[in-house]
This record gives structure tokens, C-alpha cells and sequence, in this order.
């Protein structure tokens, strides 16, 4: 037998064979487009729910960061995931954090700035206004470590942490309810059973996990320890010089509070890195379960073109078989129909992008404040799944095209 | 060139053994014009799937240009009819979807030759077979005559030695049928060999030899002189 050498078999063109197909796609319009609506819902559900699922980890990242940034917080008591606190054995109750402690923490190298906080609740009024609210006690760094912003006048002033002068800072909240359009800085107004003068407003700023500046009245921490008659802080926020420092800063912190505490660790120290952390871990392993959820739609739309995919097996039985009497091999008729998933999948993946882009940019406009962007490893992961189930479940379609006797298929059978 | 040595056919409906063909012995030189008659169940088609490698023999062998195809893998029989063999079938069979020159164009698009190569061929075909304004019409927009006139130039176009035609004017009317006929007539003068298939004696008488089978056998085969 003499061999053709004008050519190379088996080698139809890509071009070629992608034309065939998006002809044989475009054959039948509807069947092709139902197709794609599958496929591209499929992708537009998983790139908006990542979307969502993305933001909402975003904006807890976000309203963390609001807090302030290199955050160390020593809180008083030994916190155990596992295992018996020392409290517990010696029936202890843990002593406080007091003001001696916290200018001991003042003086680690690492430690930017130090804000002591004490939270209570008290009446404060002016006049015949009475109005509970929530008092904070701190010194005058608290402004810089939590990101606060003034509005007028000016914060606690700087210097000794045991003075307990009578000033006090007011939420804007606050102060539109006390003083209305009234000048605020600068009046009287009573706190418990102590006088304030007002010194300063704070800028509206509105929620910051979950504790509305509005509504606080900050005062020095010696005054706020007075007023409550308590020595222990509630917290005491440490803000290291920067990032690197973090994990030193705890590790002398601790020290500090271990050796000012006759050897006992009855504190907690948390960075604020390792509340982000969980949290973001938490909201990513959320994200890709709502991604992996809307992925089960892919795979749905894959076993909907595998079923369309039958049928058109079905109805061009007669085309099948002319392409092998054309001398089509097994091999060729089966990348034909590859083809057509690849091209339905890809289409119909292109859509749902563009959908699905659409619908978080609409969602991001409803809720200004959720970041929604869907993250690139969705899309990828979308667009991926999409490809390859389209052409997982043409396999078996393809293959039965490929093995039909090409005298039945002639006929039609 | 062609060549079947004891070739039977039986196919099994249900849990029947029918005989299709039995013991065929058969050659065929180039450039031959062969006629198969018969009447329907008499084997001609099943003979000419055999030829054109679309089925294969129970039991013998098929020789083609000396070599033997008969256990040939799928593929490589599928490589022999693209560059040996062209079908020209009752029913046209042309893909509705693609134009006449596209319906042309396919075996040498599936076979994977070069675009300006077969852009070339294809006018060529256009031409010789007067299809030049219907060259971008589709299937359904072609007259009966039109479309079988397509289907011999796709069967022509990878230059094959052999022209298998089942009932080839079956859909026509008696003046496009004999236009179509004198047309495949033709291409015997370039060489090729023409197997028609046909019920129709008036048609077959026309081959030089021909071929009468019954009952999966050949009757008689004989030489026309004049």
C-alpha cells in the first residue's frame, strides 16, 4: 500500500476543528444557549457568593484595623484554651492590673505607646438632663492607639497617669443630645457624684466593633479608678513601634506582668494579629464552603450538557456517520465533540464572569460598605470547574459518537 | 486492486445467523465501471460497505492495491478511505448547516490539509461541476440534481482510486439521474474505478461489467464486449 505523504493524518487543524464545532453549536441556537445559561449561572453563583463571602471577611479585617494597628491587649486573668489556670489550684482570684503596672509596661524599649482602659457605666447630667452612658478610662495616647478622631477642643492632657484631674472628653453623640447647637467645651457637667469640665468632642465616627464612640465619655484613668473605686484595669492597649515587634512586645509584657506579679502569669496577653488571624481564617474557610456550595451548580450544569450532549449524539447520528465514510478516525470524532463542550463551557464561563462581576458591582452599590470583589482564586477555580466538568461529562457523549458503526449511522439507526 | 478473497458476511438479528454475503470472489482492476444489481436482501449494499471499508468480512479477505485491509485498526481504515475511497449516497447526505463549497471542502479539512490547498481544489471542483453560483448556498437552498452534484465533488476531492455509489440517481428525477450517471461516467476516464449500486436494470446495463448477485452470492458476473 503506498503511503500518502501530502499530508500527516489525524492532524485536522485546531482552527478547523473549533470552526466545525462552534458550526455545529450554532446549528442548533437554543439547545446551545440553554447550555450556557447553566454553565454561566453556575459561574456568576460562585463568583458572588465568594464575592460576598470575600467581603464580609474584608470588612471584618477592615473594622479590626479601624481599632488601631500593631496592637498588643493585656487583659487581667489567665485565659487556658486546655489544662487548669494556677488561679484554679490555689483558689486565687487574679489580682489586678494596676496603674503601678501599667507604667511599668511604659517602660519596655518595643512599646510605642501605652493606654490604660478602664469601662463603667454612670449618670452623666447637666442641668435637669440625666443620660446613662458609658465611661471609659485612659490616658491621653488612647487617641493615637485606637484611631480616634477629635472634633474640638483637645484630648486628655499628657502626664502623670495618677493625677486624676476632672476633665473629660465627650462623644459627638453625646454631646449633641446634652448641648444641642451649644457651645459643649469648656461647661460643667456632672459625672456620678464628681464635677467635669468638658475639654473636648469627639469626631462622629459611628461603630467600631460594636462600641459606639458617639455615645462614650472618656476621662482620666486615675478619675474613672475614683469614680468606680476599683484599682484594676479592664484592659490595657499596647501599641508596639512596629509589626516586627509584635511577638516581643507580648513576650516582655508578660515578663513584666509575671515579675510585678511574684512570679505568676495571671494575665492574658493577645496580639491583635492573632484575633485577625482567626477571624480570618474562620471567614475564608466560610468563603470557599459558599464557593464549593455554588460549584454544585457547575456540576449540575455539567450533567446537563452531558444529557444534551446524548441527544445531539442522537440526532446527528446521520452526520457521524458520513464524517467516518469521509475517513474521519475514532479519535478525530471524538475531539470534535471535546471541542464543543470546551466551547460551550468557556462561553457560557465568560458569560457567568461577566454576570457574576455584574452582580457583585450591583451588590456593592446596595451595600456601600461591604467590600464585595470576588477573589481571583474563585474565578480561577469557577472557570476551571466550569472547562473541565463541560468536557468530563462529554466524554461519554464523545465516546459513544466515536464507536457508532458508521453503516447504522448512515442509515440513521 | 481491489480484490475479495472467500469474503462471508453474517450478521446475527436476535438470535437468528442471517447470511449476508457468502464466499465472494471478486477482483476489479483500475479504472473499471462495475454495476451491482439485485434485489433488496440480495447483498449489494453489505457488498458495498465492504468495499468501502465501512464493515468488515465474517470470515476472508480484503485486498486493496495489494495490501490487506481487511484487519486494518479503525483508524488506519479510516485513513485508507480518506485517501483511496469516495461515497456518493442515495440520499446526498450533506451537512445541512454548511455551504456547498464547505460540504466540498470537508474530507480535505478532516484530513487536515492546508487551507490554500484546499481552497484551490474546491474552486476547481466549483467550476468543472457548474456550481459556481451555488457555491455558497446551502443543502437546502440546492436542487436535487445540485446536491448530488455536490456530494461527487466531495466525494472526488481527495483524488480517490475508487467511487463507491449506492443508488446514486435513487432521489432523482429519470433527466437529473442521467445527468448525474454521465457525470461519475466521466470520471472513469481519469482513471478512477466506479462501483454503482443500483435495482434499476436500465442503469446497470450501462456499466461495462456487471455484476448480478441473489441471495448473498453472485449470480453472474459478465463482460459487456461491445
Amino acid at each position: 500500500m503506498t503511503s500518502n505523504a501530502r499530508h500527516k493524518f489525524l492532524a485536522m487543524k485546531l482552527t478547523d476543528t473549533l470552526q466545525f464545532a462552534s458550526g455545529s453549536l450554532r446549528g442548533s441556537p437554543t439547545r446551545t444557549l440553554l447550555m450556557m445559561l447553566a454553565m454561566s449561572i453556575g459561574v456568576a453563583a460562585v463568583v458572588i457568593l465568594t464575592a460576598l463571602g470575600e467581603g464580609a471577611r474584608r470588612y471584618v479585617v477592615n473594622q479590626f484595623s479601624s481599632l488601631g494597628t500593631n496592637l498588643v491587649i493585656v487583659l487581667p486573668g489567665r485565659t487556658e484554651t486546655a489544662g487548669i489556670g494556677p488561679g484554679m489550684m490555689t483558689g486565687q482570684t487574679p489580682r489586678d492590673i494596676t496603674l503601678d503596672d501599667v507604667q511599668a509596661l511604659m517602660q519596655s524599649p518595643s512599646i510605642k505607646r501605652v493606654a490604660p482602659l478602664t469601662v463603667g457605666s454612670a449618670t452623666l447630667s447637666l442641668d435637669a438632663l440625666n443620660r446613662d452612658v458609658v465611661v471609659a478610662g485612659s490616658t491621653s495616647a488612647l487617641l493615637e492607639v485606637r484611631h480616634m478622631t477629635l472634633g474640638l477642643g483637645r484630648f486628655l492632657p499628657a502626664g502623670d497617669i495618677q493625677e486624676s484631674a476632672s476633665v473629660c472628653v465627650l462623644g459627638n453623640g453625646i454631646t449633641r443630645e446634652l448641648f444641642g447647637t451649644k457651645q459643649a467645651v469648656g461647661q460643667w457637667v456632672r459625672l456620678g457624684d464628681r464635677r467635669f469640665r468638658v475639654i473636648g468632642v469627639l469626631a462622629s465616627q459611628g461603630e467600631s466593633m460594636g462600641l459606639r464612640t458617639d455615645d462614650l465619655v472618656i476621662v482620666p484613668v486615675a478619675s474613672s479608678l475614683q469614680l468606680f473605686n476599683t484599682s484594676g484595669m479592664f484592659r490595657v492597649l499596647l501599641e508596639a513601634k512596629n509589626r516586627d515587634v509584635i511577638e516581643q512586645v507580648k513576650t516582655e509584657a508578660e515578663a513584666i506582668m509575671v515579675s510585678r506579679h511574684s512570679g505568676e502569669r495571671d494575665v492574658t496577653v493577645i496580639t491583635q494579629d492573632a484575633v485577625l488571624a482567626t477571624f480570618d481564617r474562620i471567614l475564608s474557610a466560610l468563603t470557599m464552603a459558599v464557593g464549593g456550595i455554588a460549584a454544585i451548580s457547575l456540576a449540575v450544569a455539567g450533567v446537563l450538557i452531558m444529557n444534551v450532549m446524548l441527544i445531539a449524539v442522537a440526532q446527528r447520528v446521520k452526520e457521524i456517520g458520513l464524517l467516518k465514510a469521509l475517513g474521519s478516525p475514532p479519535e478525530q470524532i471524538r475531539a470534535l465533540f471535546f471541542a464543543e463542550a470546551a466551547l460551550l463551557s468557556s462561553v457560557g464561563s465568560l458569560a457567568g464572569l461577566v454576570l457574576g462581576y455584574a452582580g457583585a458591582f450591583v451588590i456593592g452599590q446596595i451595600y456601600p460598605s461591604l467590600p464585595v470583589t470576588p477573589p481571583w482564586w474563585a474565578v480561577l477555580a469557577a472557570c476551571g470547574t466550569a472547562l473541565s466538568t463541560g468536557i468530563l461529562f462529554s466524554v461519554w457523549p464523545a465516546r459513544r459518537a466515536a464507536r457508532l458503526d458508521p453503516v447504522a449511522a448512515l442509515a440513521g439507526r | 486492486m481491489i480484490e475479495l478473497q472467500n469474503v462471508s458476511r453474517t450478521f446475527t438479528v436476535g438470535d437468528q445467523q442471517v447470511t449476508a454475503l457468502r464466499d465472494i470472489n471478486m477482483k476489479l482492476g483500475a479504472g473499471e465501471y462495475l454495476s451491482i444489481m439485485g434485489p433488496s436482501g440480495s447483498g449489494k449494499s453489505t457488498m458495498l460497505n465492504l468495499l468501502g471499508l465501512l464493515d468488515r468480512p465474517s470470515t476472508g479477505a480484503y485486498l486493496l492495491d495489494g495490501g490487506n485491509v481487511t484487519d486494518l485498526s479503525d483508524a488506519q481504515q479510516a485513513k485508507v478511505r480518506s485517501e483511496k475511497i469516495g461515497f456518493v449516497f442515495q440520499s446526498f447526505h450533506l451537512v445541512p448547516r454548511l455551504t456547498a463549497a464547505q460540504n466540498i471542502e470537508l474530507p480535505m479539512m478532516l484530513a487536515g490539509i492546508p487551507v490554500e490547498v484546499r481552497k484551490q481544489r474546491v474552486a476547481e471542483l466549483i467550476a468543472s461541476y457548474g456550481l459556481r453560483e451555488r457555491a455558497d448556498h446551502r443543502p437546502d437552498q440546492l436542487s436535487g440534481g445540485q446536491r448530488q452534484r455536490v456530494a461527487i465533488a466531495r466525494a472526488t476531492v481527495m483524488k480517490p482510486s475508487v467511487l463507491l455509489a449506492d443508488e446514486p440517481t435513487g432521489n432523482l428525477d429519470r433527466t437529473t439521474g442521467w445527468e448525474v450517471l454521465k457525470l461519475l461516467e466521466q470520471l472513469i476516464e481519469s482513471g478512477i474505478t466506479l462501483v454503482i449500486v443500483t435495482h434499476d436494470a436500465e442503469i446497470g446495463a450501462r456499466a461495462k461489467r456487471q455484476i448480478q448477485m441473489l441471495d448473498g452470492a453472485i449470480l453472474y458476473d459478465e463482460q459487456r464486449t461491445s
